[in-house]
């Protein structure tokens, strides 16, 4: 059956169609209006759940059976264990060992360790994925061997996706640190404490079965109920849900990279220049190495001039959760914890409030907070000479990560980049980019340790920094001495094969990702 | 004879190399296997790049497995050269393109406050060394280097030469001791080397032999340019011989000290603090002093101590030492901020400076500040302070840009 291709608003040619399913090219940023009202779920009735509260099943397969598993349908899961998950491995056995067939799979990400469910792929338990994938599950795609399309979502898009009706969920399955019978649950005790569950929070509410599943259960009431019980079906406990140190690290290191510890010093002083680090001002940035070394670089910046901030974004971790106690930032808007200190500080800090897609992401509601954050510093695996950005593929057109927020954050006040220019003859600064996840027109700034391009649409920022001694380049001055220094790449030959969309934020279409071409 | 040579590196945690097995054959045409983390963009480069370089030391039937973890091409060639080499005798080098980037000069009298090592056969940590700002950098081919990599980390060093923009640091090979130094210095020198380190120093008369050979092979290459020396002294019997090596050729321009070896051959634990090695570096900068060479001293060897690096550095400071090494780039910055001139002591050298030029324009023979009297040496020390100061770009006033290159 041949998809019909046409070219979208970023110029990508990209499906009408996913998995059998109408789908909008993307038409610009703000560009697309949707129409009608949002998805509902069934009404339900107290008459048909227990009266003393107790919705608790033996096990994940029972509550399945219960739930009315059929070929077909869509089972959600989340990734707050990140690499420590187990419940995702468990709970396809469970499906496997049932004999279901063709389930389409809507992870918030999946993850290295979730390698296990490959054999389900193959013997056509799981139809496809949609939802980021990390590693070893994206090179699997990108070789073609899934049966269906994947779809990639960026968290806000996620919760669009599940709000409007797109993707309708048969059942969730909520794996919680902590849980009673009820079905109320959050992250923030027990031994798989993951900090908040904010990315089920849509799952929840909009799920026709929501299963808790939970190896820390307590007597009713378990406070917060960062998800309400009210939504919920079935509660299940089991012993593990997790291994601990891969969901949060003990203590998050920065990185001691001498150049990413350039690039972060580099970004902080470009922020500082651009006037970006005011009293009041907000930031996120992410969790990787050259991130956290950003924030310590603001750090420095803000007690050096007696500059607070008047919230942060996370993924937390110590070092933000530093900044928070020393009275730096007034809040920590928080996404998702990433170490220990940020579980700590969330259970214990009421200006550590954890948030959902919802309220940070959904492009389809009435705002979100992703637009008032005056800086966010976030990673790509290349750009191109118009500031487009990927996130998903490598240069060699493997997909192998997930967008997580990273296109609801471009939504912010500055976007920078800081990213090496050369990564191991890989050139960063291109032509064109392998998959567009990010239109250039939200792209502020490029930082590379070979010098800074700013976007020329942000004349402002140019004239701000004009002055300051930063070594301002143009993109396409950074793109050549890239090539100087790796050489021209060849074109990177893929297969006609689509294997995955990639969705903007509004649901619509902006680019798919072709099966790579695999020597024989 | 080999017939298989195997060069470069691979595995999990290396990036930027590449590992190459060799095997010269006897009929079969030339058989290339490579296996490439970038081969989807570079594959046919890198082939064609194997097959010309086979072509040009006349090698005809050969299997070739390449196996790249996003070397550059310099490495490429440099890991190729290697494995030939091995197996075939031959006085061809596979020489990449000079860089116009890298053909500057250096000069006797400039600043050598950090000096960076870079182990000369890990290609990874290369490219970016530039960018970190340092005085010099180092291509190690000494104790870095494991002695079965010896024979490849030279045509890697000097490949790196040749390709790797150093931004204007001063271009430093440490060559091995011995013998082997001497052929160091053979494939090295004709790539625009500004300084060689001369590890474990202890004789005058190896140094002026060095001197030697190196003469007649700039010579023998038609390059007019000085070749400067760096003695390290990291013995006891090298402390005692410091003035007479850092005097031994008019090109030693600095005399370094090398503790971690100093305080094993006085079998003594080295610590923090340095009061076992307080002889070696006083006698050390007074050799140099008395020479009229730059005092260096040792690394400092806990890169994640910032706080007793900066402490150590300024200690180095106040004893006359002029420059130390630095074995991870984050150090640069502090090495050099701690050997930079004070604030007081710009303002005081200003002054001083001020003075002599109204003495010379008024033609007065004697210059005096206030009520002091300034001897010349003092005038020259002042000018030193200010050319200094203007370099790290210390005076306000007076910007200077090429920091941003």
């Amino acid at each position: 059956m041949a998809n019909k291709m046409v070219r979208n608003a970023a110029g990508r040619e990209v499906v009408t169609e996913i998995n059998g399913q109408p789908a909008v090219p993307f038409k610009g940023v703000g560009k697309y209006k949707p129409e009608g009202r949002k998805y509902a779920p069934r009404i339900s009735s107290c008459a048909y759940y227990p009266d003393d509260g107790d919705k608790r099943v033996k096990t994940i397969k029972e509550a399945l059976v219960k739930a009315g598993i059929k070929n077909g349908m869509t089972i959600s899961t989340h990734h707050h264990f990140r690499n420590g998950d187990l419940l995702a491995n468990m709970l396809f056995d469970a499906v496997n060992e049932l004999g279901i067939k063709d389930i389409r799979w809507f992870p918030s990400a999946s993850f290295p360790c979730h390698e296990h469910l490959m054999q389900y792929l193959d013997n056509g338990t799981i139809h496809h994925i949609e939802g980021s994938m990390n590693g070893p599950l994206g090179k699997y795609v990108s070789e073609g061997k899934m049966k269906g399309m994947a779809v990639l979502r960026s968290h806000g898009g996620r919760y669009q996706a599940v709000q409007d009706g797109e993707v309708e969920i048969d059942i969730a399955v909520i794996g919680a640190p902590m849980a009673d019978p009820f079905g109320n649950a959050n992250g923030l005790e027990g031994d798989s404490a993951c900090g908040l569950l904010g990315f089920a929070l849509a799952d929840s509410q909009y799920a026709d079965k929501v299963m808790v599943v939970t190896d820390n259960m307590v007597p009713f009431p378990c406070i917060p109920w960062q998800i309400q019980g009210n939504y919920v079906d079935f509660t299940v406990e089991v012993d593990k849900l997790g291994i601990p140190e891969r969901i949060v690290s003990g203590t998050t290191k920065i990185t001691k990279s001498p150049d990413r510890l350039m690039l972060a010093e580099l970004t902080a002083k470009f922020c500082d220049a651009a006037g970006i680090i005011r009293d009041g001002f907000s930031f996120q940035s992410g969790a990787g190495g050259t991130s956290l070394a950003v924030g310590e670089f603001f750090k420095a910046i803000m007690k050096e001039k007696g500059i607070r901030a008047r919230f942060a974004r996370g993924g937390s971790n110590k070092y933000l959760v530093s900044m928070l106690e020393e009275g730096l930032v007034d809040y920590i808007l928080d996404g998702q914890t990433f170490d220990l200190d940020g579980v700590r500080s969330m259970r214990e800090n009421p200006r550590h409030v954890w948030t959902s897609p919802f309220t940070s992401y959904n492009y389809h509601g009435k705002g979100n907070f992703a637009p008032l954050v005056d800086v966010a510093i976030l990673g790509a695996t290349e750009v191109d000479v118009n500031f487009n950005a990927n996130v998903v593929t490598h240069s060699d057109g493997y997909l192998l990560h997930g967008i997580g927020g990273w296109q609801n954050c471009l939504f912010s006040k500055t976007v920078i980049l800081p990213l090496p220019l050369v990564r191991d003859r890989v050139p960063v600064i291109i032509d064109e980019v392998t998959t567009l996840c990010g239109p250039g027109e939200l792209i502020d700034v490029i930082v590379t340790e070979r010098g800074i391009a700013v976007n020329p649409l942000r004349k402002d920022l140019l004239e701000k920094v004009r002055d300051s001694g930063l070594p301002l380049k143009s993109v396409y001055e950074l793109k050549e001495e890239a090539e100087r220094i790796c050489g021209i790449p060849e074109k990177v030959q893929l297969d006609d094969k689509v294997i995955a969309a990639i969705k903007w934020v509004d649901g619509t279409v902006i680019d798919i990702v072709r099966k790579v071409k695999i020597e024989k | 004879m080999k017939k298989v040579a195997v060069t470069g590196n691979t595995g999990p945690r290396i990036r930027s190399d590449c590992e190459l097995k060799l095997e010269i054959k006897s009929s079969g045409g030339i058989k290339i296997n490579l296996e490439s983390r970038v081969k989807a963009m570079y594959g046919n480069s890198i082939t064609r790049l194997m097959k010309d370089g086979l072509g040009f030391f006349d090698i005809k039937h050969a299997f070739l497995d390449v196996n790249d973890s996003g070397a550059l091409p310099f490495v490429h060639m440099a890991r190729l050269e290697a494995a030939v080499k091995t197996l075939v005798k031959t006085n061809k080098e596979l020489l990449p393109a000079m860089s116009d980037s890298n053909t500057y000069p250096s000069e006797r009298e400039r600043f050598r406050f950090s000096r960076l090592y870079l182990p000369g056969n890990t290609p990874s940590m290369m490219l970016n060394a530039g960018l970190h700002s340092p005085d010099g950098i180092i291509l190690d081919l000494e104790d870095s280097v494991a002695p079965a990599k010896k024979h490849e980390a030279r045509f890697l060093v000097r490949n790196a030469l040749r390709q790797v923009n150093f931004y204007g640091a001063e271009r430093m090979v440490r060559i091995n001791q011995g013998e082997r130094g001497f052929e160091d210095l053979k494939c090295v020198l004709p790539h625009n080397v500004h300084l060689i380190l001369v590890p474990k120093c202890e004789s005058s008369e190896y140094l002026k032999e060095l001197a030697k050979s190196a003469d007649s092979i700039l010579a023998d290459n038609n390059i007019k340019q000085d070749i400067f020396f760096m003695p390290i002294i990291e013995s006891a019997l090298g402390v005692e011989k410091a003035y007479e090596i850092a005097s031994a050729v008019n090109n030693v321009v600095a005399i370094a000290i090398g503790l971690e070896d100093y305080t094993a051959d006085l079998g003594v634990q080295r610590t923090n603090e340095g009061n076992e090695s307080l002889y070696a570096r006083l006698r050390l900068v007074n050799a140099a002093k008395a020479a009229r060479v730059q005092p260096i001293d040792s690394v400092f060897s806990d890169v994640s101590d910032t706080d007793a690096l900066k402490a150590t550095a300024k200690l180095s400071k106040s004893f006359g030492f002029e420059g130390m090494g630095c074995i991870h780039p984050r150090q640069i910055q502090v090495i050099k901020s701690s050997f930079a001139p004070e604030p007081e002591e710009i303002k005081k050298a200003s002054e001083i400076v001020q003075a002599f030029r109204e003495a010379e324009e008024k033609g007065l023979g004697v210059v005096s500040l206030g009520s002091k009297m300034i001897d010349l040496p003092v005038v020259a020390r002042a000018r030193r302070t200010i050319d200094l100061a203007e370099k790290l770009n210390l005076i306000p006033d007076e910007p200077d840009n090429q920091e941003n290159e």
